[in-house]
Parts: C-alpha cells; sequence; structure tokens
C-alpha cells in the first residue's frame, strides 16, 4: 500500500485537456476547408455575379467567350442528358449487381464478384475515358459518326457509377431484417417473388439514396466525360450528338480564361457545388431515416 | 499453485474465514453518504449510505440491476464515463471527498484500482499490460519497473506459469490467467482499494476458485469491494456484506452488517428471503 | 414495412381455393415465366458489369504489356511522352503523394479522434463537422481543382507546384480517412476504455497505447483509399500542379502526375497511345494493388472484430 497522496492536485488533467483543445482546432481547421472553397469560389464569381453579367447565362445564344457570348444553356442540358441517361442505364445493373451477389451467385464467385466492383470503383476517371476514347467512341463512330457522342458519355458514366449504385444497393439490402424474407418464404413465395415483393421495398430508401450518390457523382464527374464526348456546344437533338458538360467546359477552358470568362468558369463550379451538396445531404438524410426505420 | 507470500505483510488481524469478527481495527477508508447514480431520468441507485473499513473484504450482492455496479463505478468516478450520468451525495477516501472541485480522478483511480466482469488485458504483450500504466504514472527505472512487474504477477499467482513468455500478446493467455493479468495489473500500481465487479462470473469454476483464493490473500493488503452473484462465495469471503434490492424500479441498500450476521441472522425480511434463496 | 402487405400479391397462392383450374394452371405458368425471367434479367446485368470491367482492364493489358518495359518506368519522356518512359511522371506522383498524405494523416486522425473519443455526438460543433464532412466528400474532383487553384496557387502563391497539387489532393482524402479512422476507433471494444481509464492512464495515453494500434488497420485501409482517389484523380491536379513532364528538383517545381499524363497523352499528343496504354497499365495495377490491400486490411479488421478478444 502507498502511502496515502492528498487528492487535490491539476498536474495529470493538463495533458488531456490540451490534447482536447488542439484536437479540437484540427477539427474545426479541417471543417474549414469546406468553408474556405465556398469562400475562394464565390469570391472568384464576384466579377461575373455583380452587374448585369448574370442573366447572360441563360439569355445568350450559345458559349463563344471570345466573342462575349456566355449561354450556359446547352451545356447545362449536355449535363443533365448524359447524367440522366447514366443513371437510368446503372440503377437496374447496380441493383441487378447487388442481387446478384446477395441472393443469385454461385458461393465461390461471391467474393470474387464483390472484389471486382470494388476495384471498379476504384478505377481512375481519366483511365475510363482512355478506354472510351480507344475502344467505344471508334464502335460508335462505326455506325454513327462521330462517335465522340452524348451517348459515349452516358456510357462511361454508366460504368463509372455503377460500383456506386452496386455497393450501396447490396448494403441497403443487407440491411432488411432476416424476418422479413423468412415471413415471404413462409407465404410460399417464389425467390424472385420475396426479391421484388418484400425485400426491394424494404430496402428502397437504401437504393434511393445510392442513387441519389450516383447522380451527384455522375453531374460532377469531369476528365471521362471530357474525353468522349466531343466537347461542342450545343443542345444535344440525338444519342450521337457531341456535347460539352459544364465540368468538362471547366477543364478545357481553365487553362486560358481570364477576367469575366475565368469568373464564369467559377461560377458554373460553384453551381454544381450547391447541387452537389444539396444531393449529398439529401442522400444522408434518406439514409439515415432508412436506418431508423429498421432500427425501430 | 505455491502459496505466495504478500509483502508486506498485512497489520490486522483477521478472524478465521467462517466466523468471528471481521476485522479489529474497522476504520473506514471509505464513506459513503447519501450516495445517488441517476442515468438521465431513471435513478439507479438512491440515497445510499455505508462505510468500507480499511483491509476488509465487502461484498455487493442482490439481483442484477438494482445498481451494485453503478455504487462501485461511482466509488473510482467510473461513472463519469457516461456522459448522462449524474452523482449526488458524497464519497470520502480517507476523509477527503473525491467529488470535490479539483480532485485529479486520475490519482484517485491510482489509488482505488478496479476489475471487471469480463476480463480486458489490453492488446499489448503481458509485460507492456503492466509496465505500461506505471510508465504512464512516472516509473522510469528499469530495475524497479521489472521488480514490479515481477511482484505483481507474484501476486496474483500467475509468475510461474507465464515468466518464460511474458513478451507474448496477453490475449493469448486463458480466461482465468487473464482476468489474474487484469487483477496484476491493477495491483501494480499499489492501490489501497481494489473494486472488484463479478470478477469470477465469467470464470470456469476451477478458474474462479483461484481467482477466489487470491482474493482472501488479498485481504488486509487491500480493500476489496467486490460485486458478486454467488452467494456462497459472498459468505466464504466477505467480512462485511451489503444487500442491495430494487424497490419501485429505483436501486436501495437494504441492509449492511457483517457478513456472518447477513447472512446468518437478517435483519430486513427481504434480505432474509433473498439469502435463503426464496426471492431473486 | 409488414410481410402482409406481399399477402395480395402472390397471385397463385390467394387466387388458388377460388378459381377454376385452367385458371390456376396460368397463373402458375405466368408466376413460373416471371421467375424465370427475373432471373435472367439479374444473371444479366451481373454479366454486363463483370463484362464491362473485364473487358476494360484486358484491352489495358493487352496494349500496355506491348510498350511496358523495365526501361519504360526508368527513362525520361522524350518527345511529349511518345518516346522514353515514365520516371519523372512516377517521381511527380510520388512526391505528391508524399503531401498529400504528410498532411492528411494527422489532420484526418486528429478530427477523427475528436470526434469519436472527445465530442459527444449531439453536441452542434460535432454536428456542423459531420456535415461538412459529407458535403467535402461529395464535392466533385473539378471543383477542388478550382479551389486549389484559387487558394493555393494564386491566393497563398504557391504556384503550380507539387505542394498546390498535393495539399489540394489532401483535401480530397481527409473525409475519405477521417470516416474510416473514426468507424475503427467505435469498433474498439469499450472494455479497453473503461480498463484504461480505471488504471487512471490519461485518453492520450490510452489513445497511443491502445486504442489507435487496435484501430490501426482500419486506419491504414482508410488511408490507402484516401491514397487510391489521390493517384486516380485528374481533374484537381490540372490546374494545381500542372503538366510539367521534367524532373521536378523541389516541391515548389511543377510535377506531372500519372494521371494527368495519360490524359495528355491520349488528349494532346498524336501518336501517345502506345505510352498512354502503358502508362494506364501502370496506373491501374497500382490502384488495384492499393485498392486489393485496404480490402484485405479492412475485411481482416472486421474478423478480428467479431472474434471476442
Amino acid at each position: 500500500m502507498q502511502p496515502v497522496q492528498p487528492l487535490q492536485s491539476v498536474t495529470s488533467a493538463h495533458t488531456d485537456r490540451s490534447l482536447q483543445l488542439t484536437l479540437f482546432i484540427v477539427s474545426l481547421v479541417t471543417a474549414s476547408v469546406l468553408g474556405l472553397i465556398v469562400l475562394f469560389i464565390f469570391r472568384e464569381t464576384l466579377p461575373a455575379l455583380s452587374g448585369p453579367g448574370m442573366l447572360r447565362f441563360v439569355t445568350d445564344e450559345s458559349w463563344h467567350p471570345l466573342e462575349n457570348q456566355f449561354g450556359m444553356l446547352p451545356m447545362l442540358w449536355g449535363t443533365l442528358a448524359s447524367t440522366a441517361l447514366a443513371i437510368f442505364l446503372a440503377t437496374p445493373l447496380g441493383i441487378g449487381a447487388a442481387l446478384f451477389c446477395r441472393y443469385f451467385a454461385p458461393r465461390p464467385i461471391v467474393r470474387p464478384f464483390r472484389a471486382l466492383i470494388t476495384l471498379l470503383a476504384g478505377i481512375s476517371s481519366v483511365v475510363f475515358g482512355f478506354w472510351g476514347l480507344t475502344v467505344l467512341v471508334p464502335l460508335i463512330a462505326r455506325f454513327e459518326p462521330p462517335g465522340a457522342s452524348l451517348l459515349a458519355a452516358s456510357l462511361i458514366l454508366t460504368i463509372m457509377i455503377l460500383p456506386t449504385v452496386a455497393l450501396m444497393s447490396e448494403a441497403a439490402i443487407n440491411s432488411v431484417p432476416e424476418s422479413y424474407s423468412g415471413g415471404a418464404a413462409a407465404l410460399g413465395l417464389s425467390k424472385g417473388a420475396t426479391i421484388r415483393q418484400v425485400i426491394l421495398p424494404a430496402a428502397k430508401s437504401g437504393i434511393f439514396a445510392a442513387v441519389i450518390l450516383a447522380t451527384a457523382r455522375a453531374l460532377g464527374e469531369t476528365m471521362a466525360v471530357l474525353m468522349v464526348s466531343g466537347n461542342v456546344v450545343q443542345t444535344p437533338g440525338s444519342l450521337f450528338d457531341p456535347i460539352r458538360t459544364l465540368t468538362a467546359n471547366i477543364a478545357l477552358e481553365m487553362a486560358y480564361a481570364t477576367q469575366f470568362h475565368r469568373s464564369t468558369l467559377f461560377v458554373s463550379g460553384l453551381v454544381l457545388t450547391f447541387v452537389i451538396a444539396a444531393l449529398a445531404i439529401a442522400a444522408h438524410r434518406v439514409e439515415h431515416r432508412a436506418g431508423s426505420h429498421h432500427a425501430a | 499453485m505455491t502459496p505466495v507470500a504478500l509483502t508486506p505483510h498485512s497489520p490486522y488481524t483477521l478472524g478465521t474465514l467462517q466466523s468471528g469478527p471481521a476485522c479489529c481495527v474497522p476504520q473506514p477508508i471509505l464513506e459513503i453518504k447519501n450516495l445517488t447514480v441517476r442515468y438521465g431520468d431513471s435513478t439507479a441507485l438512491d440515497g445510499v449510505s455505508l462505510d468500507i473499513y480499511k483491509g476488509c473484504i465487502t461484498a455487493l450482492i442482490g439481483p442484477s440491476g438494482c445498481g451494485k455496479t453503478s455504487f462501485l463505478s461511482s466509488l473510482n468516478r467510473l461513472a463519469d464515463l457516461i456522459p448522462a450520468a449524474k452523482i449526488s451525495g458524497d464519497v470520502r477516501f480517507n476523509g477527503e471527498s473525491i467529488y470535490a472541485p479539483g480532485v485529479d480522478v486520475r490519482r484517485l483511480r491510482t489509488q482505488i484500482g478496479m476489475v471487471f466482469q469480463k476480463a480486458n488485458p489490453f492488446p499489448l504483450s503481458i509485460r507492456r499490460n503492466l509496465e505500461m500504466p506505471l510508465k504512464e504514472h512516472g516509473v522510469r527505472h528499469s530495475h524497479e519497473l521489472k521488480a514490479r512487474v515481477e511482484n505483481a504477477l507474484q501476486d496474483v499467482g500467475l509468475w510461474d506459469e507465464v515468466k518464460d513468455r511474458l513478451d507474448t500478446p496477453a490475449l493469448q493467455l486463458s480466461g482465468g490467467q487473464q482476468q489474474r493479468l487484469c487483477i496484476a495489473r491493477a495491483l501494480v500500481l499499489k492501490p489501497s482499494v481494489l473494486l472488484m465487479d463479478e470478477p469470477c462470473s465469467a470464470l470456469d469454476p476451477i478458474s474462479s476458485g483461484v481467482v477466489e483464493d487470491l482474493i482472501l490473500r488479498l485481504r488486509g493488503t487491500y480493500t476489496v469491494v467486490i460485486v458478486t452473484h454467488n452467494l456462497a462465495q459472498a459468505k466464504r469471503i466477505a467480512n462485511y456484506a451489503a444487500f442491495f434490492w430494487m424497490k419501485e424500479r429505483v436501486g436501495k441498500l437494504i441492509e449492511f452488517g457483517q457478513s456472518q450476521q447477513l447472512f446468518e441472522a437478517p435483519v430486513d425480511s427481504l434480505t432474509a428471503a433473498y439469502v435463503s434463496g426464496s426471492r431473486g | 414495412m409488414q410481410p402482409d402487405s406481399s399477402v395480395s400479391c402472390a397471385p397463385g397462392l390467394m387466387a388458388a381455393p377460388s378459381v377454376a383450374g385452367s385458371t390456376l394452371l396460368t397463373a402458375q405458368v405466368h408466376a413460373k415465366l416471371s421467375e424465370r425471367l427475373f432471373v435472367a434479367a439479374v444473371w444479366l446485368a451481373a454479366a454486363l458489369v463483370a463484362a464491362s470491367f473485364l473487358w476494360i482492364v484486358a484491352d489495358i493489358a493487352f496494349h500496355g504489356f506491348a510498350k511496358l518495359s523495365w526501361s519504360f518506368l526508368t527513362e525520361a519522356p522524350r518527345s511529349s511522352g511518345r518516346k522514353g518512359g515514365i520516371s519523372t511522371i512516377l517521381v511527380s506522383t510520388l512526391l505528391i503523394l508524399a503531401v498529400t498524405v504528410a498532411v492528411a494523416v494527422p489532420l484526418g486522425v486528429g478530427v477523427a479522434v475528436w470526434l469519436s473519443e472527445f465530442s459527444r455526438r449531439s453536441s452542434r460543433t460535432a454536428r456542423v463537422i459531420n456535415i461538412a464532412l459529407d458535403v467535402l466528400a461529395g464535392i466533385p474532383s473539378i471543383v477542388f481543382g478550382l479551389f486549389g487553384n484559387a487558394f493555393f496557387c494564386v491566393f497563398l502563391g504557391l504556384g503550380f507546384s507539387i505542394v498546390s497539387g498535393g495539399l489540394t489532393l489532401a483535401c480530397m482524402a481527409l473525409p475519405i480517412l477521417i470516416r474510416a479512422t473514426e468507424s475503427g476507433l467505435s469498433a474498439v471494444p469499450h472494455d479497453w476504455r473503461q480498463g484504461a481509464a480505471a488504471l487512471g492512464l490519461s485518453k492520450a495515453a490510452a489513445l497511443w497505447h491502445v486504442l489507435l494500434p487496435a484501430a490501426a488497420p482500419a486506419i491504414t485501409a482508410g488511408l490507402l483509399l484516401g491514397i487510391g482517389r489521390a493517384v486516380a484523380e485528374t481533374a484537381a491536379l490540372v490546374f494545381t500542379s500542372g503538366y510539367v513532364d521534367r524532373m521536378p528538383e523541389s516541391l515548389m517545381d511543377s510535377g506531372r502526375s500519372l494521371a494527368v499524363h495519360i490524359y495528355d497523352l491520349s488528349m494532346n499528343v498524336s501518336g501517345g497511345d502506345q505510352a498512354a496504354y502503358a502508362s494506364a497499365l501502370v496506373l491501374i495495377g497500382l490502384l488495384i494493388v492499393i485498392n486489393a490491400v485496404a480490402i484485405q486490411l479492412s475485411n481482416r479488421f472486421m474478423k478480428s472484430r467479431i472474434q471476442p478478444a
């Protein structure tokens, strides 16, 4: 037994308090990166947003910065069309892949298949773009020149967002309680019917969150789309028309843009940031609600 | 297992285990006054007052959920870890209030050690499990570290079993060995009080017996407060016993006294029913 | 969601007692057919996903191996990358990653430790930080590029440099690293925190000796995923670390990363396809190794978490 020491002392509480303070400051600094991003992008947009310039993004005929034409609508349509088509294709494929992994894949295939999807998620967008440029675009061009087109952009985006849909849907499907499918089996439902009538409806908010996040990713994707879409500023009239997206526009013109022109590029960046932040928060909400739903 | 002499020797004259007075010098080391523990809106423990006597073993008995563990973890302020926990009343350790402002909680916990129901050795080597707390509390000299590690392992009867593999992971030990290592880890800091929360309940009967023998050997050198569900064990080892019971969903201390009296001639009818096995 | 809502959706089952035999037979045929179609659709989706992955990897491996050689990895690029190799590109890539890791690891682990060990989940600051991290994780890389250019290159005066690029990538990798570290720490058994507190150890000591080592595999996995994202990145680097393909002499020099090199070869250099294929193969190889190790580490971590200590 050691001699009784008085309990009153301040020395040893000191280390923890200074550690806590340090980490708190580190956390604030890190979180403020987001603030800095918004602040700095906003700062660069001021020349374009102040004065009469703003409406021109919508009213100007097209985008010819060197001729003082700043209409962004054609590129907005390009972005929306490629994203929508990619979501339309990737959603069923992704959900199918998730169901395959969980219910249909023969045992030895499950792990390699999941690893394949995870690796697909990790591959660089520039590699997808390069593959699209050397394989997909010439292939499309054989049927309908020039090949670099809305279709090529959508297909590349589809492959890129597939893993997001598949992995998150699988997580959502896995979180459906076993008892649900057990109950359905007790009613004599077949595997396919159980999945369609019970599992997918129960997992729908998780899958919905997956689709929202995939949308955000498709809207923000730059390099791969830039490499395969042809980059002609026009409102797409068919699948085979070349398009330019907002993100590709930033990447293409940042190198030489100055003054008002440079500022307009930051405007499109700012708008994208807000849209994607809103989507990310929405996905978080939907997912969160799904989580508490099952817990209840 | 070879009996190991404890150093320094007990200054108290202890009666035989099954009979006789607990301690000759009933000097309180912990005085608990009107202790109430709340978690949010629910009250785990209400208005408990009792003294823990130096060098004795005090057993806390009663059914699950009646506040025994809350009681135990408010004696070394471990309840501070639970954000919702609110503690009122007073606990004095050697006459000093442990909830007074400016109390160094970490120093308090070196003097009041704790052992948990589930053995929780750190994922380190056996040696580092004991050395790391010592180093953190300022023991630097390698021969002192070595000596204290060996003494602690001797005290819990683990030395001969592990002396050749001190640098192997502690998690490779058996359950009983892990629990004894945890006791050694508490003892290595030379506390005066040892709080034990059902230390044997997760062990097989043989390991449980070994740990029980060990607790008995701690008596006199250390003050032990032990929560146990095993009434026979409490009867065998305790000098004092406190009986807790749940009344209207609130934990209460029903009876406290010398172990022999509480088990053989309880004053309260609830206690009588519980120790005779007809309730709880 | 109750299973009973599905009762009405089982035509064969519900219809059986009340309808004539022939209708029942048709219903069964229909059910069987739709079951077959459904299963076929799922297999088709899986096959398409696997096929597109294999197509991409096989195409790049086939063309890439034709050009890839030891000298390709060790020689500097000549004539805009058509000839020579990628040695300077690899050095720049590694330097950019080194800056990223050096900045992101202490910050990321620090934030994660604060979030999981020092703050309460419900506190306002913790909530704000969590939302900021979620949004940060979703911001497109081109926007990080814009920010990096405006803040690091212009405002802080770092110019087109490896430091600017590395710092920009650190901002991108932070949310991934923080989330991985957080989940690693939350999986560490509470018993150890209790045990450490009961020994009067400081939180700093508990973290250093017990909690962080126990969470190390999860932290490493998160770090690797962050590095993977950084290696793959192009859009954020074009306007921050730049295009220069010479050997960088300091961190303040511009340096071209592997992904930027592939982009430049395929878009701006005619006749650069062979070199681009080989570079893409190197990049895919790197990414597959990084991701596979990360997956292995987090799997092992999950397993060790399931087994009682």
